[in-house]
């Protein structure tokens, strides 16, 4: 029993993760980049519904909202103001102005917040479910996280294959130029993609938050990195292969700190990625790449 | 005849369910200069993957000096001796001309990363004959002049030149060259035509060429085998290929 | 003539021969400088380990720059080093009484294991590429962190005691060589400029004649063109490995020169930051640049320390600097402007 209650918030924690890890997986799909500054917005999201809830009174859904609106709209900016002017750069110049709005992020936030932890408020809400004799329990919290994440993989789904912006957005991930040729405006689409992968981070800011509830401007670098495992792991560009990767690594990471050691979980779960990549060099669902001689 | 350098038996490959060459059978003998012809997308350059184990054969067998290649890797079939170039170029772009060519000669002259490090005699001897040798390669493709530039930023011409330079660096008894006259003027390829058979007579190896220039394979191919939908349509001198119907046919379409 | 100038000032030998010139050119002004007037501590503090930041750039730059292959985990090379050696210090401390004699040792100890971890991580480097490999060398910083983290070590009149993940290491009137989360403490500072200077020379010397050996033509040969490269009979993965185990053995030497510049040193300072430090010092130098490394490791590594009087702002303008220099430098506009000006330069030569 303890066993399954392990596993039920390992999922929760891998639904998280498999969120965040779409923003990182389209991203590199469209625009063959690293957005290393992925794990930040997650962070602005968090003190973007803490402010919102906390000091403005706004409701709860409001809150939410307000969180995915000040990130989709970060996530616009930076695209446009840092990465655009990069599209044709080498991936490691782009890797870096990366990593550099990621620290400009972090400090501001450090700056405007204060670097003390706040606590998160219950926003979203309270209590458990009970089974078999209240021998398993469940907080409605998990239940929502896992729940929040399928509806999300399903809607995301359905909008990439049957959508219009869904089917550019393939498109340019496949070819941009011929893309281009084919009259799709390549540059809207990866607005687009940003837009919504920070979306997705602003969600996964507040259920990562209500689960763990401080806020702390590094907040994002940890699940940052671990979601970008996983979304490696799964194969990059693959959005099934972002949400299989995600909860393998919650469950794998939640197991070993229950039944191996807290300590070494991170080194356990980087070990286990290792060897998955020794098998399948492209990660789970990743494909293989052809070079024509 | 002398003796065959390359024997080509049943080579086959199989793309998925797709056969892109099937049932080949081919000999380029010592010193001889062979043309491997056919319309586009005949096979032509898979035979070449297939021979320098870029790509598994399916089924058959290539010997080399009568001995099998065909479960080798590439880096070995090289070492047994067979050197090749690129229908789209492939150099090393960011280092030197002359260190291109010296790159071919890594095989053949063997001092250890500890003698790199202390700058031994024996590396610095190696070093000396590589230079030398490289050298010598650079101005028979008339390269000696660019040796410090970058590779890319080399014109066409000269590094299609260059290709064959750093293949014949690894001192092969075969060498493969693929298109080598593409997107060279009239003259460049006259040039290259003398070229060729000087390095066949200087370093007594043989060749075996694809290419679509007709007056170039003609002029200096002594045997002509022609593909056509990955498998062989014809063999011969140039003037039997020439007057053969199906070849004609194959070419100009029914 | 034009030989002797060739050897002399030809492409790679003048970039060896300003690399070498430039870092025993500092060297002599900042020693002649100590010793007439006193510098401030903050400068004389940064000596070290901007020495050691040096060295691990030239490092990650030969795998980065020369074998073209990206590696997030750097500093896990740098931990390896840094604690093999503080361990290697503190148990030859009673043997090896001479502090340069033990620093070379524990130096060269701090190399030999990293570059083993460096042969260990490149069973990986051969069957992956691009961010694949990127992913697991993060991957492995993470894990060597996370074991560091765990491990205790102490030694007293009876031997080593080793414990793992919790601390039950004992000792009678011993010394802890490394406490977990705490790392390494009270460590013997024998480390100092002039030896950050030789082990820069060392690392410059040892680069430079790899890259100009058959060796340093198949790094970069592998990295242009790897079809080709096999063509001509180039062992890629051999190639890589190589590469890969000097690049981590520098690093270690790098990450021993580090740890015995201070008294604690905790295993949190290898992160994931770190490597990502290093990585920014090696592109703003440029790709297989050496001298460049060198100059942009000293301008970043000072720029934030000089900074510190605008204390919470100085993180916040590195991050504009990081920005605004990869916009700039991959800006076509800035490029045709920069084209130009050296057009005007070199007319007026001309005339």
């Amino acid at each position: 029993m303890t066993f399954l209650t392990y596993l039920i918030s390992g999922l929760a924690l891998g639904s998280v993760y498999a969120i965040i890890a779409l923003g990182y997986t389209m991203v590199y799909g469209i625009a063959k980049m690293l957005n290393f500054a992925h794990g930040d917005i997650i962070m602005v999201g968090g003190y973007a519904a803490f402010f919102a809830f906390n000091k403005f009174g706004l409701s709860p859904v409001v809150s939410i909202l307000a969180s995915i609106l000040v990130c989709t709209l970060l996530g616009v900016i930076i695209e446009r103001l840092a990465y655009k002017p990069l599209r044709q750069a080498s991936s490691l110049s782009v890797l870096i102005t990366a990593i550099g709005v990621s620290y400009f992020l972090q400090n501001g936030s450090q700056l405007i917040f204060g670097s003390d932890t706040k606590i998160f408020p219950a926003m979203l809400m309270e209590g458990s479910l009970k089974l078999f004799d209240g021998r398993l329990m469940i907080s409605y919290l998990t239940l929502f996280t896992i729940f929040t994440c399928v509806v999300i993989m399903t809607v995301l789904t359905l909008f990439i294959n049957k959508t219009k912006i869904g089917k550019a957005m393939r498109a340019c991930a496949e070819d941009k130029g011929a893309a281009q040729l084919m009259g799709i405006n390549v540059d809207t689409t990866i607005s687009i993609t940003f837009a919504i992968g920070s979306g997705l981070a602003a969600v996964a800011a507040i259920l990562l938050c209500s689960t763990y509830p401080s806020l702390s401007p590094t907040l994002g670098s940890m699940p940052g990195i671990k979601a970008f495992t996983a979304a490696v792991f799964g194969g990059i560009g693959s959005i099934p292969g972002a949400l299989l990767g995600g909860l393998l690594l919650g469950i794998i990471e939640n197991l070993t700190k229950a039944y191996i050691s807290t300590q070494l979980s991170d080194a356990i779960v980087f070990t286990v990625l290792i060897i998955v990549l020794l098998i399948k060099p492209t990660g789970l669902l990743g494909k293989k790449e052809n070079v024509k001689v | 005849m002398a003796n065959p350098v390359l024997e080509v038996k049943n080579l086959g490959i199989d793309f998925g369910g797709l056969t892109a060459v099937n049932n080949l059978n081919m000999e380029v003998y010592e010193g001889e200069i062979v043309g491997l012809i056919g319309p586009n997308g005949a096979g032509k350059t898979t035979v070449f993957n297939l021979l320098t184990k870029v790509y598994d054969p399916s089924r058959g067998s290539i010997l080399l000096d009568g001995k099998d290649i065909a479960r080798m890797t590439t880096v070995d079939v090289n070492k047994a001796g067979i050197a090749r170039t690129f229908q789209n170029i492939r150099l090393f772009g960011k280092i030197s001309v002359i260190d291109n060519v010296k790159t071919g000669m890594n095989n053949h002259h063997a001092y250890s990363v500890a003698d790199a490090i202390f700058h031994t005699k024996k590396r610095n001897e190696s070093e000396k004959r590589i230079t030398e040798k490289a050298e010598e390669l650079l101005k028979i493709f008339n390269l000696y002049d660019s040796r410090d530039i970058e590779a890319d930023s080399l014109p066409y011409g000269a590094q299609r030149r260059l290709e064959i330079a750093r293949a014949l660096a690894t001192e092969p008894k075969l060498l493969l060259l693929d298109e080598p006259a593409a997107g060279m003027n009239p003259q460049e390829t006259d040039e290259l035509m003398n070229t060729i058979r000087f390095v066949r007579d200087k370093f007594a190896i043989s060749i075996l060429l694809i290419e679509h220039d007709m007056s170039l394979v003609m002029n200096i191919c002594e045997r002509i085998y022609v593909l056509n939908y990955g498998t062989l349509l014809a063999k011969g001198s140039p003037d039997e290929i020439k007057n053969n119907e199906k070849v004609i046919k194959a070419y100009l379409g029914d | 003539m034009k030989g002797i100038m060739n050897t002399l000032f030809g492409k790679k030998n003048r970039s060896r021969t300003i690399s070498f010139s430039l870092v025993i050119l500092v060297y002599i002004v900042i020693e002649i400088l100590m010793h007439a007037i006193r510098m401030p501590r903050l400068f004389t503090s940064l000596l070290v380990p901007v020495c050691c930041y040096i060295i691990v750039a030239l490092a990650l730059n030969l795998v980065v720059g020369f074998s073209g292959e990206l590696s997030l985990g750097h500093a896990g090379f740098m931990a390896i080093g840094a604690f093999t050696a503080v361990a290697v210090s503190g148990l030859s401390a009673s043997a090896v009484p001479n502090g340069m004699l033990r620093l070379f040792l524990s130096v060269v100890a701090g190399c030999i294991v990293s570059g083993l971890f460096g042969l260990l991580i490149s069973v990986p480097v051969l069957k992956l590429s691009g961010d694949y490999l990127a992913i697991v060398t993060l991957a492995f910083g993470q894990i060597i962190k996370s074991l560091i983290n765990n491990m205790f070590l102490g030694f007293d009149k009876n031997g080593l005691h080793f414990s793992f993940v919790t601390n039950e290491v004992s000792l009678e009137n011993g010394k802890m060589l490394l406490s977990g989360p705490m790392g390494a403490t009270d460590t013997a500072k024998i480390s100092n400029f002039t030896t950050g200077i030789i082990l820069i020379l060392i690392t410059l010397f040892i680069i430079y004649s790899l890259i100009n050996s058959k060796y340093g033509r198949t790094i970069m040969a592998a990295r242009d063109n790897r079809i080709a490269a096999e063509s001509i009979g180039v062992d890629i993965s051999r190639t890589k490995t190589l590469a890969f185990v000097i690049s981590a053995a520098l690093a270690g030497m790098a990450g021993a020169l580090y740890a015995l510049n201070y008294s604690t040193l905790q295993p949190s300072k290898f992160d994931f930051n770190t490597s990502i430090l290093i990585l920014v010092y090696v592109v703003f130098g440029g790709l297989g640049n050496i001298n460049g490394t060198i100059i942009s490791t000293t301008l970043l590594y000072v720029l934030p320390e000089m900074l510190r009087s605008l204390q919470d702002y100085r993180m916040l303008i590195y991050a504009v600097v990081l920005i605004v220099v990869m916009q700039l430098t991959n800006s076509s506009r800035i490029r045709r402007f920069a084209d130009r000006i050296t057009d005007l330069f070199r007319k007026k030569g001309e005339e």
